[in-house]
């Protein structure tokens, strides 16, 4: 009841700040650990996949889609070319790195063995006998922490060969990244995961026909699959009671920026922005301002839009997008300019380069916002951002052009004031700002 | 050459994967761990070891920011620049980290020690703001504690001591 919703419950969280909680000890104990497993592996695989799809569980990655129904496009029996039997792959996206998300992090460090247990299921369910689980090569210590978790896991009989007395083997293997955001793409994960630049793939065919080493494979993010126990457990009613008609369960959002308590909060998704923003603390260093609701790539919304609900349907009507749920919070201190350039010079690091709008447009993005900051802009350049934009998104192998557009455009839209006050009052300097010493040093990211 | 000990490692993963290219970013971030950086020597050796064309993995080391094709300092500094860490105060960071090192931001000071980055967002922005020690992660960073973690990291390297690898085993692969 505490967030006006008698349905909610912690799914994934009740416990991370308790001591020891990482341990396969303490989630078999406290946490009805890999009982969710057992009572799966009795099930039909066809029943799994059914439950999850009832439930309305959602991808937690950023896109939104089903996940049921993600599960069911993997082929029953593939065959290759000479008829025999072609494995399939389930692959666990962990590239975290949406710009002000964090809550994979938080599943990594505090209940691992969930999320193994949502593997496991998943990979019963659409019959796969070996997962991949791809972590961004930044996190060392999450990965040894995640190894540790496996290297137990297989010790207790959940992992390896003949699963409770099953007949149902599963291995799963850790695989690290080496530092590019957009392998957090599905297929640029894929081609990564094969030892390859991380290019996103043309689709079709997609990855449930052609994915990991040319096999059918099916990618989800970690808190998609650390949410399964629980519908298992618990069965998809309660799940879904617990979201809104098209979206069930709880989301894990890392809220960060001017809060006064950033973190990662577990909420039902019937609380608006602005609620939000009061769990983490309320807004610190002056008053809201912006608000970009679902990391980096999701428009921003101004103060007065933050009453929208926080559910994917919500965000998606408000003109922007649930994502990956990185809620990012500015104040009044935050001139718009600089902080979208920000994100643009990071998009513009990270644009794979394999097409020439996004690699081009998100160059020339940033040149442009840095042109506005330095003095040098001209009422033409807002025009000509949002033409670029416009040549940009929908135009490309992958979302990531979509992404750079999103706060691109929505700056440009929504405070439009402030781009004419700095162009007119020629720059940074015009209007009493210093340039921030990381927009100085071009070249110098890595 | 391959240490024996990257050929091991390597090898002992070799089953998990269905091809030998898989292999290729295990076997590169072992050689950055070991030699600090990927030299065109050991992009020779990745790609006899693994049966490859040397294109395939120069394709690799060119896209991946962990790959470093010059040899860095042996304490690499870098700080997140990104949204949540910019705004609550990156940029105050980055000054004092160039003024105690005395080099800018994508440089390496002359006794090659350190090397000062400023990196893409590391999924800590709710303990902004953030930035690794080689391996290591340090958040909710001030100037005060990010001048004494440069201290301790100055007096450990001195002292010919590993720096930023607290949670390691072996190598790298976990």
């Amino acid at each position: 009841m505490k967030y006006n919703n008698e349905h909610f419950e912690e799914v994934i969280t009740p416990n991370v700040d308790k001591a020891g909680c990482e341990t396969l000890d303490f989630y078999l104990k406290n946490e009805n650990g890999y009982k969710a497993l057992e009572k799966a592996l009795k099930m039909k695989p066809a029943e799994v996949v059914d439950e999850v799809k009832k439930s309305n569980l959602r991808g937690r990655g950023g896109a939104g889609f089903p996940t049921g129904m993600k599960w069911s496009f993997m082929p029953a029996n593939p065959v290759d070319a000479n008829g025999n039997p072609k494995p399939k792959y389930l692959v666990c996206n962990a590239d975290e790195g949406e710009p002000g998300t964090f809550k994979d992090r938080l599943i990594f460090t505090k209940t691992p063995h969930r999320m193994i247990e949502g593997m496991i299921i998943a990979g019963h369910a659409i019959a796969s006998n070996k997962g991949f689980i791809y972590i961004r090569g930044e996190w060392f210590l999450e990965a040894r922490l995640m190894q540790k978790a496996i290297d137990d896991a297989y010790k207790a009989g959940y992992l390896g060969k003949n699963i409770l007395g099953s007949g149902f083997d599963y291995d799963l293997v850790i695989y690290k990244g080496a530092g590019a955001y957009i392998c957090g793409e599905e297929t640029a994960l894929l081609n990564s995961l094969e030892g390859k630049r991380g290019e996103p793939r043309l689709k079709p065919p997609f990855p449930a026909q052609v994915g990991a080493y040319g096999m059918p494979s099916c990618v989800n993010n970690v808190e998609t699959f650390a949410a399964v126990p629980y519908i298992i457990d618990k069965g998809w009613e309660k799940y879904a009671k617990m979201g809104t008609e098209r979206s069930g369960g709880t989301r894990l959002l890392g809220v960060s920026g001017h809060v006064n308590k950033p973190g990662v909060y577990e909420l039902p998704m019937n609380l608006s922005l602005l609620e939000v923003i009061e769990v983490a603390g309320g807004v610190k260093g002056g008053k809201l301002k912006a608000v970009i609701p679902g990391g980096a790539s999701a428009p921003m919304l101004t103060a007065a839009e933050c009453g929208v609900l926080t559910d994917y349907d919500s965000l998606a009507k408000a003109g922007t997008m649930a994502g990956s749920g990185g809620v990012i919070v500015m104040n009044d201190t935050v001139n718009i300019v600089e902080a979208t350039y920000t994100l643009l010079k990071f998009y513009e690091h990270e644009s794979c380069g394999q097409c020439s709008q996004c690699r081009e447009g998100s160059h020339w993005l940033a040149r442009m916002f840095k042109r506005i900051l330095d003095g040098g802009g001209t009422q033409d350049d807002l025009d000509y951002i949002a033409k670029i934009c416009g040549n940009m998104a929908g135009q490309t192998i992958c979302a990531f052009a979509d992404a750079v557009t999103g706060p691109a455009l929505s700056s440009v839209r929504k405070f439009r004031a402030e781009f004419d006050e700095m162009i007119l009052k020629g720059g940074l300097k015009g209007v009493g700002r210093e340039e921030s010493i990381s927009h100085k040093m071009v070249g110098a990211h890595v | 050459m391959l240490s024996e000990k990257i050929k091991n490692t390597i090898n002992g993963i070799r089953s998990q994967f269905p091809t030998e290219q898989a292999l290729l970013l295990p076997l590169l971030h072992e050689i950055q761990n070991e030699q600090g950086w990927v030299s065109r020597e050991s992009m020779k050796d990745a790609a006899e070891f693994l049966n490859l064309p040397l294109s395939k993995v120069r394709e690799v080391t060119s896209f991946y920011t962990m790959y470093k094709l010059e040899p860095q300092g042996k304490v690499d500094v870098q700080i997140c620049t990104n949204i949540s860490c910019w705004l609550n105060g990156a940029d105050k960071l980055v000054s004092c980290a160039s003024k105690k090192l005395g080099i800018h931001a994508g440089e390496t000071t002359a006794d090659g020690k350190f090397t000062l980055s400023q990196v893409e967002c590391l999924a800590a922005c709710g303990t902004a703001p953030a930035m690794m020690i080689n391996e290591d992660y340090h958040e909710n960073l001030t100037e005060d504690s990010l001048l004494k973690l440069l201290d301790q990291c100055k007096s450990d390297v001195n002292a010919g001591k590993t720096v930023g690898k607290s949670s390691r085993k072996d190598g790298v692969w976990p």
